[in-house]
């Protein structure tokens, strides 16, 4: 444990960490610029350098060179693209290469669910000696390069994976030494490419009406929108990793109920603890809109 | 120095001693922990693991930061196997290392113990004649099999 000078410097430990903000998509499936678009009461632009400023020493928007002026970039410190038609790889390159000696903190400007939780998860959990540290999506089970730390030893092997003709980020992460985590919460990186998707995450947000002096808009049908993640036997049992719910249920106990009923779960609640939000919560804690549940079967580490 | 990690490829246990070494420390302890080839009278043929990685990391720092407090210990690991395993691999690893050897030792004894009962992680055994369980779970649904050790946990 005694690195020379020289593996000191490409050490992702005592690298300053650096923030970007990719936006220079060109948001055909859209129609019209992603960056704008406002779930928070932000454009998302706006919203995504808000988001990660705390946790590094500086932040960068990166941009394509015809962006650079248009209103919603501009108010924002931007790192320009040298090679164009490369997608988001492009912006990645051209920020180490700007800074070769920072790790980058990596964020698409469309995911509207990220929240601090799960950029706090990626930093706490991050292996500063692996190239890059990224999420493994809940989707599929690959990487999900666009909400990812890339230490500066990745430069190189980013330009060779480019100079060899390939241009996926993703490709690129599965096959470099990497770490993988799972998703705190499952939905933090869903992105949005489409207008219907734009529409139902506002709604998932909750974002139409905005909030009136702090009066909670009355509860139209009664239902809460919150995700089940299931683990070990109880995914066998569901058949899936996890799944949105709406439901009446006011608390772990009575969701719990409603999916053993919907899921034929051979385990009784007794046997099960419950964690909301990636903290163990009682049962009968007031479940929210947009919580994470997950019951915890019997465990049997080690 | 303290860590709490999980691994989807084999551990190893060299490199993570080496981590341990510190010149303020006479004494390091380590537990590994093996798959074996029966468990409850049945022959076990491999094992998988899984876990729910954000609480079990976050749990298993709290483990760590208070076995470390209570014993002084000036360096405590632990790393969990996750994903497939065959007879003999190593499951778990915990290493401390101490100015003296008996703090070490109760504070491996201490992250081991607490790992196995507060941890989200659950093992799926395969047995010889090609039945498979999840351990502790299986006999859940019947009535008076309720003892588990991680309900009696806070």
């Amino acid at each position: 444990m005694s690195p020379s000078a020289s593996d000191k410097n490409r050490d992702g430990a005592s690298a300053p960490l650096y923030g970007l903000v990719l936006a220079g998509g060109r948001s055909t499936r859209m129609g019209q610029d992603k960056a704008a678009l406002k779930y928070h009461g932000a454009s998302q632009v706006d919203w995504a350098m808000k988001l990660v400023a705390p946790y590094v020493e500086r932040a960068f928007l990166s941009v394509r060179s015809d962006q650079a002026h248009d209103p919603v970039r501009s108010q924002h410190e931007q790192i320009v693209d040298t090679r164009e038609d490369l997608g988001p790889i492009a912006g990645i390159l051209a920020a180490q290469a700007r800074f070769p000696d920072a790790a980058w903190l990596v964020l698409a400007c469309d995911l509207p669910f990220l929240d601090a939780a799960t950029l706090e998860y990626l930093l706490r959990t991050r292996r500063p000696e692996r190239l890059a540290t990224a999420f493994r999506s809940s989707h599929d089970g690959l990487p999900e390069p666009l909400c990812a730390i890339y230490e500066p030893a990745s430069r190189k092997p980013l330009i060779d994976h480019v100079e060899s003709g390939k241009q996926c980020p993703r490709k690129f992460l599965i096959q470099s030494d990497v770490e993988l985590l799972d998703e705190p919460n499952p939905r933090a990186l869903d992105n949005v490419n489409t207008p219907q998707e734009h529409g139902d995450a506002l709604g998932a947000l909750g974002a139409q009406p905005a909030p009136r002096n702090g009066v909670q808009p009355a509860q139209q049908s009664g239902n809460l929108e919150i995700t089940v993640q299931y683990f070990a036997l109880l995914r066998e049992q569901a058949r899936r990793r996890d799944e949105p719910v709406s439901t009446r249920a006011q608390t772990p106990a009575e969701l719990y109920e409603e999916l053993r009923a919907r899921h034929s779960f051979t385990l009784p609640a007794s046997a099960l603890r419950v964690a909301v939000n990636s903290e163990f919560a009682e049962w009968s804690r007031p479940l929210s809109k947009g919580d994470v549940v997950v019951f915890i079967p019997p465990v049997a580490g080690g | 120095m303290r860590f709490f990690r999980f691994s989807h490829e084999p551990i190893d246990c060299a490199a993570l001693r080496r981590e341990m070494q510190d010149p303020a420390c006479g004494g390091y302890a380590a537990f590994e922990g093996w798959v074996r080839n029966q468990n409850e009278g049945r022959e076990v043929q491999r094992l998988e693991y899984e876990a729910f990685e954000p609480l079990a990391i976050k749990e298993g720092e709290r483990i760590l930061a208070t076995a470390a407090e209570r014993y002084g210990v000036q360096r405590l690991a632990c790393v969990h196997r996750i994903g497939s395993l065959a007879l003999g691999d190593v499951a778990v690893w915990v290493g401390a290392s101490s100015p003296h050897r008996n703090e070490a030792f109760l504070a491996c004894r201490e992250v081991i113990d607490e790992v196995k009962h507060r941890l989200p992680i659950w093992k799926k055994e395969h047995y010889v004649d090609g039945d498979s369980g999840w351990v502790n779970c299986e006999r859940c649904g019947e009535p008076a099999h309720h003892e588990h050790s991680h309900v009696e946990h806070r």
